[in-house]
């Protein structure tokens, strides 16, 4: 970039890590600013000493960056790309920033300065805790018109993108011996442990660079250079062994059941142009043998009045900026605190020439040497002190400091106050693998308890303080963790030096002196749910007593960054109120995600073509070519109807019905379900499936099959074909392939396991190119080799094997048309050129092909049962008016005890019939219901439901199928389907349409 | 009419192929496949019918000539051969068992490359390291949302087999995958 | 995603290789037609739903096939052990204290 480079007034020469050489610019609000490579919007925007970057959810209080790392509560800005590409909520403090980034604020109307929602903080005595569930009541009718509205309006924050996400998304399934959740100095130094050991190990950091409190804590020395290169010079060794894997802006965001660890990794958030190639997040599903958590501790704010004013933050996120970013928080900066930390970064600002013009320690008693040092810097310490309040509003002014024991107050002017109230271990990965915590009430902090999965807690994260301990107990879980999987492999011991690491002591939960109970003060605990001391106290006060009440009535650590800074807060403002000890009133419970993620990492490949698989049959192209129109039959494409001409669906169907009966028509039946059975106890494993006798089958024979579940009802129906004495060709429905046979194998490997007889699915080894009609026979004869094709040697219901246009077929003379037909079987890759073959036939002889339509047409016309639509997984083969497919000599099948059940032999049951419209016209609703009295009052008694019903070109007349209470007794009998705007009279018949005597089967 | 001349095969991925740098997704020929089950007694006169010995290790493949011959469960095998249909060594078979040609059943796809195992690892769930997963592994498994029979052939070559209907989708997911993986090396 | 020991692949699979298939060790009786309307309830209908330890059967349909039989604990999750098809059920007692050796032992 030529331009000349902006000045960033926060921007401190000499200090943090990024290089002025490397220049960018990025957009906040619409306005042009200069940042560096390696900045994240909120180290840019503190550069060009903005603080000011939203506006808060409830009261759109004026709100700053608080922290620099995921923790952050405030700073949530929209990121947009394009149009396409905006992201809502992303939080500044994580968000790198690149060339040409666009950053919005959110939550403020007309601007971020003069925002009219502010209302809000001025009428807070109505927003109190619960308001929603309180203010929104009464009147009843205000709801609609008023509250709903108004709601829904100011619900949410942000705006959601309205274009289809354009991005890539991918996933990866990972396996490994050690998982480190976290890249600081305990979680690097497992890593050199475990992967010096043999292990094969996955160690991820949410951040860019590896470093952990590496990136701020600059008086740390390890193997003799400073902390931060250590940790990328461990980080580069680690990443060039081929048993590690290193994964940098990754956050491991759930831990599941067995060492299932779920990551994301930011893959291209952070570049100006990413390739089209290259996805956006990378889901990670890690199974590991053993975790290691790493995840070290978060800084807490302290709670006192105006606490989110712009300008004010935590302690050693001040550091951060400063010694990792180069960029000071302020120029006069203040510092509240209960906690060495904050002197830590006192003194580093203070060096970088940064203005302190006091610390305010509530201790009456602090480390001598911090304070003596403090004074040696010049700095003043007011021990015992507190910050009664914070002044200004769009930016921190001052802050308004007096003995926490009462006494006077003192202003003082500053920019900025930097804040610590101690240390809260990160036990939310420990937490999630349903280990216990247990609090250690020394240092008022939950530490990892009783371990429910293969994982240890290292570092602070574990309440290891102590820089040497933590670096001990690191190196020690990273060689047992190796050892423990690869218990052969010799150990090799590793030391790691380190010194210059302080265990910084003080805390404080809960509210800080001046906010206590009975001060009317805004004193935030969660700050993006604006939670106050104040709401947590009247939540107990009118009678919540579990902490997972308090939290859902006041939101307390509900929002996008899931009470990091404010569990500990509210938990202790509760227990206070409630007169309880904390343990006793307990967390809550650590859900995923540890941070926000996107749908589409969680949705992956499973969108657009790879949703789900679109299956089409071998033929699928061929129809296409001649105009078929599809539908979905599960994930199949079936053809539907095949219209010509500028034909609608009913011609086309009322075209091709005709046709197949009068002449030939042709039909995919491909999708059909099959089963090769095969073994010399094959014939007796179908007596034992299906309810008809298959022990007497002949070879070459076909036989129509039902299978019901053992309580009698009908499961599934089928062609069973006999192929040899120990090999039968079974097919079943489209959708019931899969569980058809599933069931089959769970009789033979757990019940009849005895049995020497095998089944494997041919479903999509054959094509089935089924062609029916009086000419049938002759399109096909002259391409059939090998098979006898007259009527005396292959009759109804027995088939052949041979060829057809040169390839082997199973020939099978059958028909679910009525009509003489034939279904042809070939292997799958031969069925498009057969197709192709018999199609020009059947068109020169005026024939066509038929779709599924068609084919539910006529076979309704004969009263075929179509299993899932005449069958609702409560009607026996006897109620179907199948009874002559249940083998009454029979001993035993799968349903014969069933079939007995009182119910199901009662009177009164619904039967399948046939049902005509008297007025010869009016073709019914599938699914409407029947009764006997059109005028009696509703509730109507329904006695039965239309299955199937169709207008029949053949029959002239509509058809249809309906299950009717005791429907084989009420033959000529007229009943009535009330529909909206009419009622429909009915008689019930057989349900046979056509050609009653069912001779045209036979020609 | 002459019908004595066998039809072409149209292959369901007819000659379908992606590559990337360090992964190739190819479709593979027709090739034949049977289906083969039979129990344990009688494992020994089967693999002598077929000419490779059917391996009884859970997880594992052998391979004569031609022919690869994968467990798939304990009485479960698949046989593929890229040129002779294995079906046709069963004939004479005297043993109780099952040999379904199931050549048409399935297609192939060869991943091969430095990321294969990667590629695939983007929906199947297995561990794929070379030390879980070494050459000559076999398992019937899950590719995203469908089922895939898995081989590794060489240490960074994977047969990937499905059901015909399934393999445009399986081919989709794993050249999707492939041209991610290698973007993603790339960085 | 659960890991589930495949007896018959002997190693631990993923659970999407899977599916369950309800209560184990319920026999069907080789006298169906013999069954009294109260034994085929009990047979057909009435499962234990156990909290606790539970015995179900679980199908490695997409790895090999095989029906087999589990003891899983309902509340922690955890599978104590599985075996094949047709085993007898295992000594629970005996089961429970390998899993608090091997739960002290990590």
């Amino acid at each position: 970039m030529n331009a000349p480079v902006l000045i960033q007034p926060n921007r401190i020469a000499g200090k943090g890590r990024l290089s002025v050489a490397d220049p960018m610019r990025f957009t906040f609000d619409g306005k042009t600013l200069p940042a560096l490579k390696g900045d994240t919007v909120a180290s840019a925007l503190i550069a060009n000493d903005i603080h000011l970057v939203g506006r808060s959810f409830k009261y759109h209080r004026p709100r700053g960056i608080v922290s620099a790392g995921p923790e952050e509560p405030n700073a949530l800005l929209g990121i947009q790309r394009d149009v396409a590409r905006h992201t809502p909520n992303i939080r500044a403090t994580v968000q790198e920033v690149y060339d040409g980034l666009e950053a919005t604020s959110q939550n403020r109307w007309p601007s971020l300065k003069y925002d009219i929602g502010e209302i809000n903080d001025v009428v807070s005595p109505l927003l109190s805790a619960g308001f929603y569930y309180k203010t929104f009541m009464w009147p009843r009718k205000a709801w609609d018109k008023v509250y709903e509205p108004f709601i829904r309006n100011a619900a949410g924050l942000g705006k959601a993108p309205v274009h289809k996400d354009p991005d890539r998304y991918s996933s990866q399934h990972e396996h490994c011996d050690v998982l480190i959740l976290g890249g600081g100095v305990a979680g690097l130094s497992a890593a050199l442990a475990a992967a010096k050991n043999g292990a094969r190990v996955i160690i991820c950091d949410e951040q860019p660079t590896f470093g952990g409190a590496l990136h701020f804590d600059t008086d740390i020395v390890i193997d003799g250079m400073d902390g931060f290169s250590w940790a990328q010079q461990a980080m580069a060794k680690l990443a060039a062994m081929d048993n590690v894997r290193v994964l940098t802006r990754t956050t491991a965001f759930g831990y599941y059941a067995q060492n299932y660890v779920g990551l994301i990794e930011r893959v291209s958030e952070h570049l100006s142009a990413p390739s089209a190639d290259l996805p956006r997040e990378r889901l990670w599903e890690v199974r590991a043998k053993k975790v290691i958590i790493a995840t070290g501790s978060i800084e807490r704010h302290m709670v006192f009045a105006n606490n989110d004013r712009p300008g004010i933050l935590l302690a050693s996120s001040a550091r951060t900026y400063l010694n990792h970013y180069g960029v000071a928080v302020g120029k006069n900066v203040g510092v509240y605190t209960a906690n060495d930390s904050a002197y830590a970064a006192a003194f580093d600002l203070k060096e970088a020439g940064i203005n302190i013009p006091a610390i305010v320690d509530i201790r009456e008693h602090p480390n001598a040497e911090l304070v003596a040092k403090a004074k040696a810097l010049g700095i003043r310490v007011l021990t015992g002190h507190g910050v009664m309040a914070a002044g200004g509003k769009l930016r921190v002014s001052s802050m308004s400091v007096a003995p926490v024991n009462g006494g006077a107050r003192e202003v003082i002017p500053i920019d900025s106050i930097i804040m610590s109230g101690g240390w809260t271990p990160s036990v939310h990965m420990f937490s999630q693998s349903r280990g216990k915590v247990a609090y250690d009430a020394a240092k008022s902090r939950f530490v990892p308890g009783v371990y429910a999965q293969d994982c240890v807690s290292v570092g602070s994260c574990n309440g290891t303080d102590d820089l040497s301990a933590i670096i001990d107990e690191a190196i020690k879980a990273g060689e047992e963790a190796a050892t423990y999987v690869r218990p052969n492999t010799s150990q090799v011991s590793i030391s790691i030096e380190a010194n210059g690491g302080n265990a910084w002591e003080g805390t404080l939960i809960g509210a800080a002196p001046g906010a206590e109970a009975g001060k009317v003060v805004k004193a935030f605990v969660d700050f993006q749910n604006d939670v106050t001391a104040k709401d947590i106290r009247l939540a107990v006060q009118e009678g919540f007593q579990s902490i997972e009440h308090v939290k859902r009535f006041t939101t307390n650590g509900m929002a996008t960054d899931q009470g990091k800074l404010s569990n500990m807060h509210g938990l202790a403002i509760a227990a206070e109120a409630l007169g309880k000890e904390l343990p006793e009133v307990g967390l809550t419970t650590f859900r995923a995600p540890y941070t926000p993620i996107t749908f589409g990492a969680l949705v992956s490949h499973s969108k657009g073509a790879l949703f789900e698989p679109t299956r089409k049959t071998p033929m699928h192209e061929s129809e296409v070519a001649i105009g078929a129109v599809f539908e979905d039959v599960g994930n199949w494409k079936r053809a539907w109807y095949y219209p010509k001409g500028g034909e609608d669906m009913h011609a086309a169907v009322n075209r091709e019905c005709k046709t197949t009966r009068t002449n030939v028509g042709m039909f995919d039946a491909s999708t059909l379900g099959k089963i090769e059975v095969v073994g010399p106890d094959a014939a007796e494993f179908l007596n034992l499936i299906y309810t008809n006798p298959f022990l007497k089958l002949g070879v070459g024979k076909l036989r129509y099959g039902i299978m019901c579940r053992e309580d009698g009802f009908i499961y599934d129906d089928g062609v069973v074909a006999r192929i040899a004495e120990d090999r039968f060709h079974v097919t079943t429905t489209t959708g019931g392939a899969p569980r058809v046979l599933n069931m089959m194998e769970d009789y033979l490997q757990t019940e009849f396991p005895h049995m020497k007889v095998w089944l494997t699915s041919t479903s999509e080894q054959w094509a089935v190119i089924a062609v029916q009609g009086p000419k049938s026979r002759d399109i096909i004869a002259p391409f059939v080799d090998g098979i006898d094709l007259s009527a005396e040697a292959l009759p109804h219901m027995s088939m052949a094997e041979g060829t057809i246009c040169g390839v082997p077929t199973r020939l099978m003379r059958m028909s679910f048309t009525g009509e003489m037909g034939f279904e042809i079987n070939v292997p799958a890759d031969y069925g498009r050129a057969v197709w192709d073959t018999l199609y020009e036939a059947v068109e020169a002889a005026d024939g066509c092909a038929y779709g599924t339509e068609s084919m539910h047409v006529l076979r309704a016309e004969k009263g075929y049962i179509i299993v899932g639509q005449d069958t609702d997984g409560t009607v026996t083969p006897h109620d179907a008016g199948l009874d002559w497919a249940v083998g009454k000599k029979k001993t035993d099948f799968v349903g014969i005890r069933g079939l007995k059940r009182p119910d199901l032999v009662a009177s009164g049951r619904r039967q399948l019939v046939g049902l005509k419209s008297i007025d010869g016209r009016s073709v019914l609703e599938e699914g409407a219901q029947i009764v006997e009295d059109p005028n009696q009052p509703v509730p109507m008694k329904m006695i039965g439901w239309v299955s199937s019903s169709y207008w029949s070109e053949n029959a002239q007349k509509p058809i249809a199928m309906a299950l009717i209470e005791d429907g084989f007794n009420l033959m000529g009998k007229k009943l009535y389907v009330p529909m909206a705007n009419e009622v429909i009279e009915v008689e019930v018949c057989k349900a046979v349409f056509v050609d009653e005597e069912g001779g045209r089967l036979h020609g | 009419m002459d019908n004595s001349v066998k039809l072409r095969r149209s292959l369901p991925l007819a000659e379908k192929a992606f590559g990337a740098s360090g992964v190739s997704v190819t479709s593979m020929g027709a090739g034949y496949r049977c289906s083969l089950r039979v129990g344990a007694d009688d494992v020994a006169a089967l693999s002598q019918a077929l000419g490779v010995d059917l391996p009884q290790t859970p997880k594992t493949s052998a391979r004569s000539a031609s022919r690869i011959a994968m467990w798939l469960g304990p009485d479960e095998w698949s046989i593929y051969d890229s040129k002779n249909n294995p079906i046709d060594d069963l004939k004479n078979v005297d043993v109780a068992c099952a040999g379904v040609d199931v050549s048409h059943r399935n297609t192939a796809i060869e991943v091969s490359g430095s990321l294969a195992a990667g590629v695939i690892n983007a929906g199947c769930p297995q561990d794929l390291s070379l030390e879980v997963f070494p050459v000559g592994a076999c398992s019937r498994t899950i590719l995203g949302k469908v089922e895939i029979v898995l081989c590794r052939t060489k240490a960074d070559i994977f047969h990937v087999e499905c059901w015909r209907s399934f393999s445009p989708y399986v081919f989709e997911f794993l050249s999707t995958a492939a041209k991610e993986q290698s973007a993603l090396a790339a960085r | 995603m659960l890991l589930i020991h495949c007896p018959y692949c002997a190693e631990e699979r993923p659970e999407t290789e899977f599916a369950h298939a309800g209560e184990a060790h319920i026999e069907r009786s080789t006298e169906m037609n013999a069954l009294t309307d109260e034994g085929f309830s009990k047979f057909f209908f009435y499962r234990d739903n156990t909290k606790g330890t539970t015995f179900e059967r679980w199908r490695h349909i997409h790895g090999c096939g095989r029906y087999f039989n589990a003891a899983r604990d309902t509340v922690s999750d955890k599978f104590l052990t599985t075996y094949k098809a047709g085993e007898p059920k295992p000594d629970l007692s005996k089961l429970v204290d390998d899993q608090t050796n091997a739960g002290a032992k990590s």
